[in-house]
């Protein structure tokens, strides 16, 4: 960030040490966040330190809520990856919400088609098919930001509202069970299920409580490697920085911005893509209506908070999935408190975390600056 | 030929009343994008708009009052995106995301824990919304062809708001294209630096522009719930900040094509309310959806340059850092 440095105290300014960026400043944006959710819970009526710390309680303080945590966790992890790579390229891919309905799509119709073959296969091709659909969703406003120049931002925005509508048509007119009122497809054969982690656990003898929580949770950490090993260990991964650093540089040097835009929006798509594998095979064993639930969204905060690091987006997505879990929980709890109460802590903690994260950067900063010139007093 | 005259001013009228939240919200819009302030958050203020409106009114009986409240709001929430954008040079995208997930979560979470109605505000009474102008002369005029029946239809009885609308529109495209204040905001999306050389603070007039936006965001919200309906219900806005956007795009940052886009994707809005289950020559039933999705497929087509070509003013999304 191109931030004004005023030098403070005589001499050359302190370094401000990496963890205040990566650390203090997430969790002091994270504080305010909160301190204004208790607000609103306070205006509501009711005591923020008691939902707040019931919330704790429900999303982490049993196995079978940790269970539903990591459950959410495992679709943010997806979507956060998904706005992180489009960021390394410079790009801003908020189609995440679209992607994953696709993907979802993609997923369900493997799902569909593919009963009587064992459920290894079933869950291979449907990580490739979500995978496909979901770069599909992302390659047209990739194609038409490196081609045309249309803005990513706005045509993945229309991108979301179209998905919805194609969405909403299949599932009402054409891929509905037949005899049935509610747009859903028939549930698929129990054989092909990506088998939650209760299952597959029970398999060497260990034993949870039962969760939505599945094996994509797996393939969301594998993810999450792969991503480290592409973007920082890879040819095409340095491309992708190269152009998202400096578009004119990544020219002389002989790199294609269009290529790589392309290729950074296929990779974001796919892998929001993955969302339908945890969702549709993984849970609701049918492709319904609405099933993303703003799993994109969230994902642009993971990946802010995350600072675009893997390690960072598998924690903010934690978060994000303790947010999901103790607030749906604390609904039941609190006559006052309704689900909603989880945007508006989601909300705070993306404007602050996110749009408001330079908010204490230059007061923290100055403050290191200033011991680090009184303490060393460098040249 | 009567019967056909009637469906038309029908549609007319139907077009008009859905257009006219988007007109205030796109233009909302003109005026922060105009001045290099993106905002995808008219979705989330129209909605806080549209709570407070219908909350308030509900309480004390007086749709003004409503009318304010919802102004009050928006200008905040735009005051907050400001403070984040223009102050704190922080990303737009994500400012008007955040206040549209905040404000999604927040209107029902206090309607919710207000009025214990499930997250929306009770029905308001006639004379909480704001009124219907009945204009004299509807008798007298009703014998004549054509010109009765338009106004019986057209331009009596219109709510007070639409009328309202109608003058932001033409107050709009004078203040851009003759005001020095107009004149100003857009050099400040165009050139902010060049604005800082004469002496003008950039800082300044965009959030003027930004507090403009949450006054006319907060008018769409109004309209909405104590206007066009009669109260504040969950996801009541249902992506038309979105759509809004969509329109302002497809106007090119200009207020009378602005204009045209919403009254076009409005009237996709009423054909296709009309259309439903209707076989067509040769196409035969349209499914709705596809009509729902219109308004996105064109302003993306036109985006990508296929339908004219649409430029963004240059310095919008970009923080004006002054020592640079």
């Amino acid at each position: 960030m191109a931030q004004g440095m005023a030098s403070k105290g005589f001499g050359m300014p302190g370094e401000v040490p990496g963890w205040v960026n990566y650390a203090l400043l997430p969790l002091l944006n994270l504080l305010v966040a909160l301190i204004l959710s208790g607000l609103v819970i306070l205006v509501i009526g009711e005591n923020p330190v008691d939902v707040l710390s019931l919330m704790l309680v429900e999303a982490v303080g049993y196995p079978e809520a940790i269970g539903y945590t990591l459950y959410y966790a495992t679709s943010y992890i997806f979507t956060g990856l998904a706005v992180a790579i489009a960021f390394h390229c410079g790009l801003f891919n908020i189609g995440g919400e679209g992607q994953a309905y696709l993907g979802g799509l993609g997923a369900g119709l493997v799902g569909l088609a593919m009963t009587g073959w064992p459920w290894p296969v079933v869950a291979v091709a449907a990580i490739l098919v979500s995978a496909l659909f979901g770069a599909a969703w992302a390659w047209i406003p990739g194609w038409l930001q490196a081609k045309r120049g249309s803005h990513i931002v706005i045509t993945t925005i229309m991108f979301n509202f179209i998905a919805a509508s194609i969405m909403t048509y299949l599932l009402v007119d054409v891929l509905i069970k037949p005899g049935q009122q509610s747009p859903e497809t028939r549930e698929f054969d129990p054989g092909t299920w990506l088998p939650s982690m209760e299952r597959a656990l029970g398999w060497v003898g260990v034993t949870i409580p039962a969760s939505p929580l599945n094996l994509s949770f797996l393939w969301a950490l594998a993810c999450c490697a792969l991503f480290q090993l592409f973007l920082w260990r890879t040819r095409w991964g340095y491309e992708i920085r190269t152009v998202g650093q400096n578009e004119r540089a990544a020219v002389y040097a002989g790199i294609s911005p269009s290529r790589n835009i392309i290729l950074a929006m296929l990779i974001s798509g796919a892998l929001a893509g993955f969302v339908g594998v945890n969702e549709i095979l993984g849970v609701q064993h049918r492709i319904l209506l609405n099933f993303t639930g703003g799993v994109g969204f969230v994902g642009i905060a993971v990946a802010l908070m995350g600072r675009n690091h893997p390690v960072g987006i598998i924690l903010a997505a934690l978060l994000f999935g303790m947010l999901a879990q103790g607030g749906g929980q604390v609904s039941f709890e609190y006559p006052n408190v309704n689900r909603e109460l989880v945007m508006v802590i989601q909300g705070l903690v993306i404007l602050f975390a996110g749009a408001l994260e330079n908010l204490f950067k230059p007061q923290v900063e100055s403050l290191f600056r200033r011991r680090g010139s009184r303490g060393e007093g460098r040249s | 030929m009567d019967d056909i005259l009637i469906l038309a001013l029908l549609l007319i009228d139907a077009t008009i009343r859905v257009a006219t939240p988007l007109v205030l919200a796109a233009f909302a819009g003109l005026y922060c994008e105009r001045a290099g302030v993106v905002d995808i958050g008219l979705e989330g203020k129209m909605l806080a708009g549209a709570f407070f409106a219908a909350a308030v009114a509900y309480s004390t009986g007086s749709p003004w009052l409503g009318l304010l409240a919802a102004i009050a709001a928006s200008v905040t929430l735009a005051l907050v995106h400001g403070f984040a954008c223009i102050t704190h040079h922080g990303n737009q995208v994500v400012s008007g995301m955040a206040i549209n997930i905040l404000v999604a979560g927040l209107a029902p979470t206090l309607a919710y824990a207000w009025f214990k109605q499930g997250g929306q505000t009770p029905l308001l009474p006639g004379e909480a919304r704001l009124p219907q102008i009945r204009l004299p002369g509807v008798e007298a005029l009703s014998p004549i062809p054509v010109i009765g029946p338009i106004y019986r239809e057209l331009i009596d009885d219109t709510n007070v708001l639409i009328w309202l609308t109608l003058l932001v529109v033409i107050v709009t495209h004078w203040v851009l294209t003759r005001s020095r204040f107009g004149l100003r905001l857009r050099a400040v999306g165009e050139s902010p630096a060049a604005v800082d050389t004469a002496g003008l603070s950039v800082t300044k007039l965009r959030y003027q522009a930004v507090i403009l936006t949450g006054v006319l965001t907060g008018m769409a919200g109004a309209y909405l719930s104590t206007a066009h309906g009669a109260g504040f219900v969950r996801d009541m806005t249902a992506g038309k900040g979105y759509l809004a956007l969509a329109a302002l795009i497809f106007g090119k940052w200009r207020p009378w094509p602005t204009l045209f886009a919403c009254l076009l994707f409005a009237f996709t809005d009423a054909v296709q309310v009309r259309l439903q289950g209707v076989p067509l020559p040769i196409v035969g039933v349209i499914p709705v959806q596809f009509i729902q999705m219109l308004p996105y497929v064109l302003t993306v087509l036109l985006l990508a340059g296929f339908v004219g070509k649409a430029i963004a003013p240059k310095a919008s999304g970009i923080p004006y850092v002054k020592e640079r």
